[in-house]
């Protein structure tokens, strides 16, 4: 490492006869960093702060197709939306309870399960052997195929009748002698948290993965001359380095599918069976379909300050049991 | 330039650049020799529509000189787009839209009012048939559209299987239909097919059963009476067909994308009502004398009240945005679809009827499906009510009995009660 040093003020000043002091020269402030900064900071505030606040200010307002043109016009109802909302006597807010429940489940169960087969793979996926390179690739292509397309098969393969699914399971397994319906009824929820699962847990598969690779080879090895088995190894070293990855892995996951409105929308179109809404295909059921724009951005922002709140709790008690450490 | 004022230059270029990107939009009918024009999706395809329009476009270019560019959306996302485009002021000059969305659409004021002074442009209020001009908005207001393509429900029925079960006419009344079916139902193949998760379908069909009951799905200050006896009666009567009569696979609980109309031209299903399936079944290979084509059935014994209508009057209409930039050309566009000659070329494609009473008769529209098409709009046909809420209205209802066709594919009991509490719960959710 090379340094450079000035010369001092001292040996600058002398030959002037006047006293030395040290530079007074107050430092210029930059605006090149800001100017950098401004790019980002209009398209946050376009794309998310704005449309945010602006959701705010619709939830006060009885916005209807009346005046979905002039907004001006629509009249200001102050909380009475979100009187509505958590009126759990009346429909829309027993609905929305009912639908909340059904995303808590599936999100859990979802980002739970995902995160437990991503981290076998990369796991098991960890010591080189040969055909990993495919194997990894292969299990990366639910995560590279554009959401759309990939849900839409999935439809093809739970249709009743022609569906793939109960192809196996009824004509090839025998499983089952009546074919089970998959996108009606009771069984919407598993199809749902089928789809969303292998839509997820790639993700979680390469972050581990990328997790894996920071955690060092002697560690493993002093584990093993101390005689620790795979489970211990897993336990004691594994899990424990992988401890920033996976706060980061389930935070970002949770957000991700509790908010997620692709899966059930191309799944069962603009209205899911009961045992199926998930909140945010919810929310766009009471605002678009019923043209209901005051009451259903009430839920929106109901949803955000619980996201919001859960957020926030989870980085509270993991940093508190990271200083605790 | 030094490297400090070539980093200052590059982020002003891009701060400016994200701020004008803000500002960019799909601006409507620059200043007059353009137009954007929605088409709905009447044909077998969005392609399929492009091209059986394109043509009429270019020879209305060659016309007026005002460039159309035509896009199809798909009915799952159309009245969404309309809504943005309405809440916007971004958008098309000139939409195509279901005329049952007609009032509701209204309500946001977003569609030129055809007044009887903007009517004369388009060629006056007597062209258009009576029924089809009284489907484009709330009863006591100027419509906000003028009727593109005219429709009507009927019972499309394939003739070998009526003929291989020695059924020698069609059925009408709900009952004969119930057996008929039956005789229908086995080896594979259904009495009838429906659309169950399709809720604009059903809708359709609750508004039928409902006046054949004598109900109404709002009163007369345009309040929601959707749990009413005579409502839960028509719709326990519909979803009975899958339910108690048996002569619906349990599968179609699940249709939503005209896979009912397959079924029909497959033989899986004997029978099917629908809005002008000629068009569609032929692009399926289904022969036009394969199939008949009757009035949809009514009540044997209609209770007190009930009324003897079979049939929406369904349709498209046309539109025009208020905030085009274009109005003469965008009216002379409507003008132009609904001329006589266009009339005859778009509803001979589509299979549908014409708007305008000028080509009622003409050779094109002489077949016997469009005969029974004709015969029921003008008999037998009533508007779904044109009340602001009507879209919702679709919405609510048809999802509820996508739900109890669901129950009675899983094999749950659709009973009065249950059919009552889903009908309550979707009142409740109109506001």
């Amino acid at each position: 490492m090379t340094t450079t040093t000035s010369p001092p003020a001292a040996d600058r000043a002398a030959g002037t006869g006047r006293p030395t002091r040290p530079a007074a020269r107050r430092p210029r402030r930059s605006l090149l960093p800001y100017l950098l900064l401004a790019p980002a900071v209009v398209l946050e505030l376009a794309i998310h702060v704005v449309p945010m606040l602006v959701g705010a200010w619709m939830s006060l307002l009885e916005l209807t197709q009346f005046h979905i043109r002039d907004w001006s016009g629509a009249p200001f109802v102050g909380l009475d939306n979100y009187r509505v909302v958590f009126d759990l006597d009346s429909a829309a807010g027993a609905e929305l309870l009912r639908s909340f429940r059904v995303t808590v489940v599936y999100t859990v169960l979802s980002v739970g399960l995902s995160w437990v087969l991503g981290t076998t793979a990369a796991v098991l996926l960890q010591r080189p052997f040969r055909g990993r390179a495919v194997l990894r690739a292969l299990f990366l292509t639910p995560y590279a195929l554009p959401v759309y397309t990939a849900v839409i098969t999935w439809t093809f393969l739970f249709q009743r009748d022609t569906g793939l699914v109960n192809h196996v399971l009824v004509d090839q397994l025998g499983l089952v002698d009546e074919p089970p319906f998959w996108l009606i009824g009771d069984n919407s929820f598993v199809a749902l948290l089928i789809v969303s699962i292998w839509r997820t847990w790639p993700f979680a598969f390469l972050c581990v993965m990328a997790g894996l690779q920071n955690i060092p080879d002697e560690l493993y090895e002093a584990a093993a001359m101390d005689g620790a088995g795979f489970w211990r190894r897993l336990r004691s070293v594994t899990l424990p380095m992988l401890r920033p990855v996976n706060l980061v892995l389930l935070l970002v996951l949770f957000l991700w599918t509790f908010n997620d409105f692709n899966t059930p929308y191309v799944l069962f179109g603009g209205s899911a069976p009961a045992e199926a809404d998930l909140i945010s295909l919810h929310i766009y059921r009471s605002s678009f379909q019923t043209w209901d724009f005051g009451t259903g951005s009430a839920m929106s922002v109901v949803l955000l300050l619980f996201l919001l709140l859960v957020t926030a709790g989870y980085l509270l008690l993991t940093n508190r049991r990271r200083n605790d450490a | 330039m030094s490297r400090r004022h070539l980093a200052i230059l590059t982020a002003t270029v891009l701060a400016a650049a994200s701020l004008t990107a803000c500002g960019s939009g799909d601006e409507p009918g620059e200043g007059g020799k353009t137009l954007t024009y929605w088409a709905s999706n009447q044909g077998a395809s969005l392609e399929a529509d492009k091209e059986i329009l394109q043509p009429e476009l270019d020879k209305f270019e060659q016309q007026t000189g005002i460039k159309v560019n035509v896009e199809v959306v798909p009915w799952s996302d159309l009245l969404n787009r309309l809504l943005a485009a309405a809440t916007t002021g971004q958008g098309p000059d000139v939409v195509n839209i279901g005329n049952t969305w007609s009032a509701s659409l209204q309500a946001t004021g977003a569609l030129v009012e055809f007044d009887d002074a903007t009517l004369d442009k388009v060629g006056g209020k007597d062209r258009f048939v009576p029924a089809a001009l009284a489907a484009a908005g709330a009863p006591d207001q100027p419509p906000a559209a003028v009727p593109l393509y005219s429709l009507a429900y009927a019972l499309y029925y394939n003739k070998q299987s009526f003929a291989d079960a020695g059924i020698t006419a069609p059925p009408t009344t709900w009952e004969e239909l119930a057996e008929v079916g039956r005789k229908l139902t086995g080896d594979g193949t259904w009495g009838l097919a429906v659309e169950g998760a399709n809720p604009s379908e059903n809708a359709h069909h609750a508004f039928t059963f409902g006046q054949q009951y004598g109900g109404n799905w709002f009163d007369a200050a345009g309040q929601p009476t959707f749990d009413t006896p005579q409502n839960v009666a028509a719709v326990k009567r519909y979803v009975d067909l899958m339910a108690v009569d048996k002569i619906v696979n349990p599968s179609n609980a699940e249709y939503a994308q005209n896979q009912s109309v397959s079924d029909f031209a497959n033989g899986k299903a004997a029978m099917l009502l629908w809005q002008a399936a000629g068009a569609n079944l032929k692009s399926q290979n289904m022969a036009a004398d394969a199939y008949g084509v009757a009035p949809v059935p009514f009540l044997a014994s209609p209770p007190a009240g009930g009324k003897q209508v079979n049939s929406m009057v369904a349709g498209i209409n046309i539109a025009v945005f208020k905030h085009t930039k274009n109005l003469d050309g965008a009216l002379e566009f409507v003008k132009f679809m609904t001329s006589d000659t266009e009339q005859v070329t778009l509803n001979k494609t589509y299979g549908s009827l014409p708007a305008v009473g000028t080509v009622a008769a003409d050779p094109a529209f002489a077949a016997d499906e469009q005969q029974v098409l004709a015969q029921t709009l003008a008999t037998t046909a009533a508007p779904l009510p044109q009340v602001p809420e009507e879209s919702t209205f679709e919405t609510l209802v048809g999802t509820a009995i996508k739900e109890l066709f669901a129950d009675a594919a899983s094999g749950r009991p659709v009973t009065e009660d249950s059919v009552r509490e889903k009908l309550t719960r979707a009142q409740q959710q109109m506001r």
